[in-house]
């Protein structure tokens, strides 16, 4: 059975070089890189030292506060660097992939019949369990609380997503492996939410489906949470990528850890927009550099162009990010660019701006602030484009001023960074709005949690 | 070097002087920033505040252009009598009414926005933030609500007084909790009575002229309504605004026409501009009916303003602009989409309310608008505690799950799995 949720405030934000539906194999990397602030919260104890070798799926770290929660490499290969920041705060692992890749083996799960234990022991040693992140604080999931549901978004609504029908098509018997095997760890449902009936997830056994519609972020596991059974305090659930479901039925299956992924190359600047196989952690000039970049002055992004982080050429593809954006950047000066009618940019206002007039036509945006930060003055713009049943403002005003009841009082607990992205694209004041709800969620953890 | 290369190189000189927000703030105006996104969206919407004020500016404009022709056309209609065949283009868009404006509603302009932006800059340079934009809209709000002879050396006094204690104290632009502008307004009624209200102040030279032989009228049609004293002026005069007035307040229509503007520019909140008119009218109405009723008499003083037909208040005195373009800042107005039905509401009902019970002066629109201010936080408080308590509600029948680890984890397995 499947429900409908159509979500009617939003906003589209079409941007021009959407990924073609092609998919190319992307060079080897030499190297791999795991971020290690792509897991937020985690603080890592090293297993390998510098210098050691890796199979692929071998563990690297583990969480200092959960030893069995085991983090592993990509790749086989040498560790080759541990770059440190402050207080030697470890920010990257860097692995020379080996030309022969090894895989470290684990024993295949019958997911029909292991128990929930056996399952969650699995996870958690082969690394796979870094895919589970958990609401409230948006971080990996605490593997000592049960769910009281789970949750996965199959509908990628963000600007220039990559379309999650097409990358994950035949992998639908991975994907009903996983589902199958994790939804023995909650009591409770599992959610998933798909956007056309084409949807490879569309056909899941054991699942709650819902059919969303309507513009970004009816896409947001966020979205679908608030909208299908909402977070109270003191409650757990999980989300899942549905391009790490894949990893995780994978490694059930065979017993090895695939870091194999789809990407969409996608952005302005890209000569030749399309879908690129590559493996977690890969140098993005790999596939960047193969379909083109149209000038020098351009911002690489992991994962889309409301969420993802900057990263550069010689960068690597983030662990959870299946989405690479480049656009040009915006630095640059405009000559009264204040109040001279724009036609080129989206707004979510008619001040002057006339995007309201081209719901279709597909913009070219960069990465200028088209205007300085400044205090909070304009009301009721960002519920128009912010669909949960939250007050937005008075939420991140609640996180400014760090009052810990408010927070918890207007709904922190439900909330993940991501959800406030359209708020800040739309707002006037040019407020960081991902970057107040996360720390934010960090002191509500630190004090809470 | 083209201009935009200099003056980046310039900027980049002289980052962090003390007058540095000072430049930037021209700077930012000539050129917008070449500010980059660094962490969240890396894409950010075309509106900026600049925008967003610029386009309050321009709904205001046509407002400026009228006053400053209806300025002469009241001076020398108050003179030489109301034409009889009016014409627009023969009587009212002259030159010499024209010169009147300038001479005398111009400078309340360049007087408001010069010792305006200097206390802005003052603070900006003072507490080394950015020039912000809020003085550009209440710079143009403020020669619209006095008086068009208000002396200059008292606005000066009115607008210092008014930046650094309604806005600048509570930490600039986006803080302050009650409408700068209005804040103006209602030191200059308390400060100078005699300047702002009575029956000459409204049209240029009635003050100079009273008690010689040339003596004008300089009352609205508020006044003559409180005194329940006849007037000649028509539906239309004051629909389109041909009356006597604070300066910018007089034309309902183009009033209309700017917040029509606002709202489909999605800027000022059309909730808190209809549910403000709603409370008009049902104030306005209810005095109708209490004169229906008889129990007004012809001689209560009230009985004029009571039986002004309740839609007719709409369109004189400053309740249009008040709606329009004070009620409606987002800083000082509720924030909640329903409190801005309420707040929007109240200012109508009580607005009125203050114009009929205070016939010493009948302009309550400030006053209301004030109190209202005050109160919006608080009613946004009651409404977002509606969130918080469906909140609580649901968290009666949470689904608090025991930790994995406590032994009643056992429990749980044997019903999953």
């Amino acid at each position: 059975m499947s429900k409908d949720i159509r979500v009617k405030k939003g906003l589209n934000i079409n941007l021009v070089g959407e990924a073609e539906h092609t998919i190319s194999k992307a060079t080897l990397s030499n190297t791999y890189a795991i971020n290690l602030q792509d897991f937020h919260g985690i603080t890592p104890k090293m297993l390998i030292k510098q210098g050691g070798k890796v199979k692929a799926g071998e563990a690297l770290f583990y969480n200092k506060d959960n030893e069995s929660m085991l983090f592993v490499s990509p790749v086989s290969g040498e560790l080759v660097e541990i770059v440190r920041g402050d207080r030697r705060k470890i920010l990257t692992l860097k692995i020379l992939a080996d030309k022969e890749q090894q895989s470290l083996e684990h024993k295949p799960v019958n997911v029909e019949s292991a128990s929930a234990q056996e399952i969650k022991a699995q996870l958690l040693k082969s690394g796979c369990w870094s895919f589970i992140k958990q609401r409230p604080y948006d971080v990996i999931a605490d593997a000592s609380v049960t769910p009281k549901a789970i949750f996965v978004s199959g509908y990628a609504s963000a600007p220039l997503a990559a379309d999650l029908d097409f990358v994950l098509k035949g992998k639908e018997k991975e994907i009903q492996a996983a589902i199958t095997a994790v939804a023995k760890l909650t009591p409770g449902k599992v959610h998933v939410s798909t956007g056309s009936s084409n949807s490879p997830l569309a056909t899941l056994q054991g699942v709650e489906k819902h059919n969303v519609s309507g513009p970004h972020p009816s896409g947001l596991v966020g979205t679908l949470i608030n909208k299908v059974d909402p977070i109270n305090k003191g409650e757990t659930v999980w989300t899942i990528n549905p391009q790490d479901l894949v990893i995780i039925g994978e490694l059930l299956l065979t017993g090895k850890f695939n870091a194999e992924r789809t990407i969409a190359l996608a952005g302005a600047s890209v000569k030749e927009p399309k879908y690129y196989t590559t493996k977690i952690g890969a140098e993005v000039a790999t596939f960047v550099y193969a379909s083109g970049v149209n000038n020098d002055n351009v911002r690489i992004i992991n994962g889309d162009v409301l969420t993802g982080s900057k990263t550069t050429p010689e960068g690597y593809l983030g662990y959870y990010n299946n989405t690479v954006s480049v656009i040009p950047e915006g630095d640059d000066y405009e000559f009264f660019g204040w109040n001279k009618p724009i036609f080129n940019k989206v707004s979510a206002t008619r001040a002057l701006t006339f995007s309201w007039l081209f719901p279709n036509k597909k913009y070219d945006l960069n990465t200028n602030t088209n205007g300085e930060h400044r205090a909070f003055v304009v009301t009721g713009q960002y519920e128009k484009v912010f669909p949960l049943d939250i007050f937005p403002m008075q939420l991140l005003k609640a996180c400014m001023y760090k009052d810990l009841d408010e927070m918890e009082q207007l709904g922190l607990y439900e909330v993940a960074p991501e959800d406030f992205a359209l708020t800040e694209f739309v707002c006037i004041s040019k407020q960081p709005h991902q970057k107040i709800i996360r720390e934010g969620l960090d002191l509500l953890q630190k004090e809470i949690g | 070097m083209s201009l935009k290369d200099n003056l980046h190189k310039f900027r980049v000189k002289n980052e962090g002087k003390k007058w540095f927000p000072v430049f930037s703030g021209f700077h930012t105006f000539l050129f917008m920033p070449n500010e980059t996104t660094h962490n969240g969206t890396h894409v950010k919407g075309a509106d900026d505040l600049k925008r967003t004020m610029n386009t309050v500016i321009m709904a205001l404009i046509p407002v400026l252009l009228f006053s400053m022709f209806n300025a002469g056309y009241q001076h020398y209609s108050a003179i030489n009598g109301f034409p009889k065949d009016f014409s627009l283009m023969d009587h009212f868009l002259t030159w010499d009414n024209f010169w009147i404006g300038i001479v005398k509603v111009l400078p309340l302009v360049v007087v408001s926005y010069v010792v305006g932006l200097t206390i802005e800059f003052i603070f900006c340079v003072i507490k080394g933030h950015e020039i912000e934009e809020g003085y550009l809209v209440t710079g143009m709000l403020v020669p619209l609500i006095v008086p068009v002879d208000t002396p200059l050396w008292m606005l000066t006094i009115a607008i210092i007084f008014g930046v650094v204690i309604g806005k600048e104290v509570f930490g600039g632009t986006g803080m302050n909790i009650l409408n700068p502008a209005l804040t103006i307004r209602a030191f200059l009624f308390f400060a100078y009575p005699t300047w702002m209200s009575g029956d000459k102040v409204w049209v240029h030279d009635a003050v100079n002229l009273a008690g010689t032989p040339d003596a004008i009228s300089g009352e609205t049609v508020l006044g003559y309504l409180a005194q329940n004293k006849e007037f000649s002026y028509s539906v239309s005069d004051m629909f389109f605004g041909f009356i006597p007035g604070s300066v910018g307040e007089t034309s309902a229509f183009l009033i209309l026409l700017g917040g029509l503007f606002l709202i489909f520019s999605k800027i000022a909140s059309w909730r808190i501009m209809v549910s403000a008119v709603a409370g008009t009218l049902v104030m306005g109405y209810i005095f109708n009916g209490v004169v229906d009723a008889g129990w007004i008499t012809e001689t209560s003083k009230f009985y004029g303003l009571m039986s002004l037909a309740g839609w007719k208040h709409l369109i004189v005195g400053g309740i249009a602009f008040g709606i329009v373009f004070m009620a409606t800042d987002p800083v000082t107005g509720a924030q909640t989409n329903k409190g801005k039905w309420i707040y929007g509401f109240l200012i109508g009902f009580i607005s009125i309310m203050i114009r009929v019970f205070n016939p010493a002066y009948p302009e309550g629109v400030f006053l209301a608008i004030l109190l209202m201010n005050v109160f919006a936080p608080t009613i946004d408080h009651y409404v977002v505690q509606g969130n918080v308590k469906k909140r609580m509600k649901r968290l009666k029948n949470a689904t608090i799950l025991p930790k994995a680890d406590d032994g009643k984890a056992e429990e749980l397995k044997v019903e999953t799995v």
